[in-house]
């Protein structure tokens, strides 16, 4: 399993040297800083829950990949629907933290906006990644408990960073 | 199953977790905002953010998939012991690779720093805080996957809804609180 550690590892540092290029952005914003751990967590987390779900019914003999594929299909579209139920929350929450501990700098709909953006961005991404990923631990034989989570949370983090930028820049 | 019945059983199982995940997150990044004074001092820390934490998820996080569902195929019992030979394998496999990989997490960057040009601090101030991190954070999570893992699936929760999540979020949590630990502690003794 190492060696495929340190290749995602060296994938994760990209994203830290992103975040790297903006740090000022990110210091000038504090409430951003605050988004950064549960954006990209929360992505990693709607891919792995996929993730092991579909691991789960492959092992039991119970998935195929079809796009009618009832347990497929039902489960992208669960995604979907966290990630709109959950990231208008994170926005808020981030917001309020930072309104009660210290200062922010922006208004509560726009970390909102960035917030429910970034979420459903990163939901339809990271259903994407899920299922290419399950699909090609299957074609390969390799186990996908040991591939396809550590892929995706990782995918899911670099892309994290991206389209929260993506959505600082169009919003803020 | 239809569609609709799917979806609507992946929501239920997964809210619960993914909102308790969310305020860990936000725990997280407030921990993460007041560590600006350190990320400030050591040039490149931000840079290894990302990477601990992932290196968490991915080793803890694939340490309770294979719990979860060596499980459900019923080659675990959901007991705490210290002479399951399965389960001792699986935990000291993950310690070894979370510690390993933050030390080559804490190498890489200083060299990619190197070659962009951009300011870093010393490699040994680097590695000594990722090793120092990793080591707690990895005991830490261990505990709390074997914990989660075997409790829920013992009071009927799927242990595959609850691994993933509760270990990303501990290790978001527990990750940057170690890594401020390991930070302050480095460079009171000398270190930066």
């Amino acid at each position: 399993m190492l060696p495929v550690l340190i290749v995602l590892t060296a994938i994760e540092l990209g994203s830290g040297i992103v975040l790297d290029t903006f740090e000022g952005t990110l210091l000038r914003y504090p409430t951003l800083l605050v988004l950064v751990p549960v954006t990209i967590g929360m992505a990693g987390n709607l891919g792995s829950i996929l993730a092991a779900r579909l691991s789960t019914a492959l092992h039991l003999g119970l998935l195929s990949f079809d796009t009618d594929d009832d347990r497929l299909v039902g489960n992208a579209v669960a995604t979907i629907g966290l990630a709109v139920t959950v990231f208008p929350l994170v926005g808020a929450g981030a917001w309020g933290l930072q309104t009660f501990l210290a200062d922010a700098r922006l208004p509560l709909a726009t970390v909102v906006a960035v917030a429910l953006t970034s979420g459903v961005v990163l939901a339809a991404l990271a259903v994407a990644v899920t299922t290419v990923t399950t699909y090609a631990a299957y074609r390969f034989e390799l186990d996908p408990d040991d591939v396809v989570i550590p892929v995706v949370t990782n995918v899911c983090d670099v892309l994290g960073v991206l389209v929260l930028f993506g959505a600082v820049e169009v919003l803020v | 199953m239809t569609v609709r019945e799917v979806a609507e059983a992946a929501y239920r199982e997964s809210l619960p977790v993914l909102a308790l995940s969310a305020s860990g997150g936000l725990f997280a990044g407030v921990v993460l905002g007041g560590m600006d004074a350190e990320l400030k001092q050591v040039a490149g820390l931000l840079v290894l953010v990302p990477a601990l934490l992932a290196t968490r998820g991915n080793v803890y996080g694939s340490l309770g998939a294979r719990l979860g569902s060596a499980l459900h195929q019923g080659l675990v019992d959901p007991t705490f012991s210290t002479d399951d030979k399965r389960v001792n394998a699986a935990v000291a496999a993950a310690l070894a690779n979370g510690v390993m990989v933050s030390g080559i997490a804490a190498f890489l960057t200083v060299a990619l720093l190197a070659v962009l040009g951009r300011p870093a601090a010393p490699l040994s101030t680097l590695v000594a805080i990722a090793l120092l991190a990793g080591l707690v954070s990895g005991v830490l999570l261990t505990v709390a996957v074997v914990s989660v893992v075997f409790v829920g699936y013992r009071r009927g929760l799927n242990p595959d809804t609850l691994a993933g999540p509760v270990v990303t979020t501990t290790g978001d949590v527990v990750g940057i609180a170690t890594l401020l630990v390991a930070t302050r502690l480095v460079l009171a003794l000398g270190g930066g």
